[in-house]
């Protein structure tokens, strides 16, 4: 079992299909790795130990009685927050939410279960995905393995986290405006940002609908294309996801890079950048010449409005997503409220965390009469014109290679203004507002043993050249081994 | 777009209200500085020329076209009512709209 933790998903799943380890034993190994080191990382919401092991063990019993669970048979996998699991309960990092459990699964989690994935728990994020550091959850800071004085990034960092850390085999995160991608930069990992439309929708807790995309976050280039392989694909119960059949991916994360172009856009490497964060790009550019890839410049001019049109948008959507909890159906309910208006208010008063009230309010603000021409029609038209740089560029590459993130894994309490953490999200917004897939892939690390990440953007519905592109800088980085303070095998 | 260095605190009042959003005396100084930081920074888009730009409300032109009509199963009521602490005749019971008109 100690060597199958640092498999592959696909290997993870040959050996329960071949019966060389159960899923039984495969799940009870990373619970004992729960056990053990989840106190010091604090990744996990909310643990589902008896239906994993029962979902565990209805996989051996498929295995023995000759049928075939499916590409994740037995892989142990847990999930960020936002998903939705019937029986399991979900909060999506929110007080508002504590306690829900919810009656449904989302359509992502009914496909990995369809394929064999065994359910851990779920994993810790920024309260309704706002936030860039976890810090933001209503219940507890997430730890970056690495370093456990850092945070994980967000808002998906209990994901980036858990995996890093060898405490799930991989996971599902949200992005919204670099979600999956940024935490999955801070702590050594890869995330992959699909076409937005190209997994449902269904069963995630909203944030912005126009922005939201589920996307995995794993340890290896192939085992992210696996699950996204698994999970994308049309939804009746979703009526944005792309009518297009669910892709092969597999065969991109081994092909040869020789002869794909790739463009290096001035403006993300013009900016407030950390030396290590240009280096690790250089290094990357090193890596995909020597395997014979074209490295050109490009443009993408409207990068610096990237971030004021996210900020409008993203709060506008969810001041709109959020007026569903109103302390009535379900989610927090406050005490003795003479009205229905008070209950609404008092209700939404103590159940949002403080960056959910700014983001609410900062959305309400955009959307009120008088401000939305200006602002909110402004921000879609801005929009437009950097989703058609980003076309513009991709008509003459095959992907964009730019950083993640502007600096490494940041200290946990750093002091910050909200529009100081914003700030952050960058280099990752661009991808976001296109709609476009992006990939985040590690690319070496700084002198102090943090990792550094590099972004592939690609064309829409193109996931299979950034995996592409993505898996041969893996290559060129040592393998994947856990933090020192998490060890290699069993607890 | 125009720059907004500062919001007046009866506008932050107003955004509360319509956002049915009870803050504290110190939250709602607070966000009127956070958010008349923020406003500033966003005046950048007035820079950009959108002249003839059509609004992009979703990154993938797509025809939302409704699925088929076809009768489903719907959530249980016990299972809808799950969620709240206060329902009765499979209903979800909150207090009066109007003040003074409680059916109670």
């Amino acid at each position: 079992v100690t060597d199958l933790l640092r498999a592959t998903l696909a290997e993870q799943a040959a050996a329960v299909r071949a019966r060389r380890v159960s899923a039984v034993e495969l799940a009870r190994a990373y619970l004992a790795r729960i056990d053990a080191h989840d106190g010091a990382l604090g990744a996990y919401l909310a643990r589902a130990d008896e239906p994993a092991l029962a979902a565990a063990a209805a996989v051996d019993a498929a295995v023995a009685r000759g049928v075939d669970p499916g590409p994740l048979a037995g892989v142990p996998l847990a999930l960020k927050d936002m998903l939705v699991t019937r029986g399991v309960a979900t909060t999506a990092g929110s007080k508002m939410l504590a306690g829900w459990v919810p009656p449904y699964d989302g359509t992502a989690v009914t496909r990995l279960a369809a394929a064999g994935a065994v359910m851990l728990g779920k994993l810790n994020c920024d309260e309704f995905g706002m936030g860039s550091s976890t810090e933001h959850s209503a219940f507890f800071p997430t730890r970056n393995p690495w370093d456990l004085g850092r945070v994980p990034g967000g808002s998906s960092g209990g994901s980036a986290a858990a995996v890093a850390a060898g405490l799930c085999a991989a996971s599902l995160g949200t992005d919204t405006g670099g979600s999956v991608r940024q935490p999955a930069a801070f702590c050594g990992v890869v995330g992959l940002k699909p076409t937005y439309g190209r997994v449902s929708r269904h069963g995630v807790v909203a944030f912005a609908s126009s922005l939201d995309q589920v996307g995995p976050i794993a340890r290896t280039v192939a085992d992210a294309a696996l699950l996204l392989e698994v999970v994308a694909g049309a939804d009746p119960l979703d009526g944005t996801s792309i009518d297009a059949p669910a892709p092969r991916l597999g065969p991109a994360c081994g092909a040869p890079v020789a002869g794909q172009r790739v463009g290096l856009p001035r403006e993300y490497l013009d900016g407030d950048l950390a030396p290590e964060v240009r280096a690790a790009v250089h290094r990357a550019v090193d890596i995909l010449r020597a395997a014979g890839a074209t490295v050109v410049d490009v443009t993408l001019p409207h990068t610096r409005h990237a971030l004021p049109a996210y900020y409008l948008l993203a709060p506008a959507e969810a001041a709109s997503n959020l007026a569903r909890y109103d302390g009535v159906r379900f989610g927090h309910r406050a005490e003795g409220a003479a009205t229905l208006a008070e209950l609404h208010a008092r209700s939404r008063g103590e159940g949002f965390g403080p960056e959910v009230k700014r983001r609410i309010m900062l959305g309400t603000y955009v959307l009120r009469a008088g401000t939305y021409d200006a602002y909110y029609q402004r921000a879609q038209q801005v929009r437009a014109r950097i989703a058609a740089d980003v076309d513009a560029a991709l008509a003459s590459v095959d992907v964009l290679l730019t950083p993640v993130t502007p600096t490494p894994a940041f200290p946990l309490g750093a002091a910050q203004t909200p529009l100081e953490l914003y700030l952050g999200d960058v280099f990752t917004l661009g991808a976001s507002l296109a709609g476009v897939p992006a990939l985040a892939v590690p690319c070496g690390a700084t002198a102090a043993g943090l990792p550094l990440g590099v972004q592939l953007i690609g064309r829409a519905l193109d996931e299979a050249s950034v995996l592409r592109a993505g898996a041969a800088i893996e290559r060129a980085q040592p393998a994947f081994t856990f933090p020192p303070a998490f060890g290699a095998g069993p607890p | 777009v125009t720059a907004v260095a500062t919001l007046a605190r009866a506008e932050v009042d107003e955004l509360a209200t319509l956002a049915r959003l009870a803050l504290t005396e110190a939250e709602a100084e607070r966000l009127r500085d956070e958010l008349g930081a923020i406003l500033a920074h966003v005046a950048a888009l007035a820079e950009v020329d959108v002249d003839g730009v059509a609004p992009m409300t979703h990154a993938v032109p797509m025809d939302l076209a409704p699925r088929a009509d076809l009768a489903t199963a719907s959530l249980p009521v016990a299972a809808a009512l799950g969620g709240t602490t206060s329902a009765r005749d499979d209903q979800f019971v909150v207090p009066a709209a109007i003040p003074g008109t409680d059916r109670d």
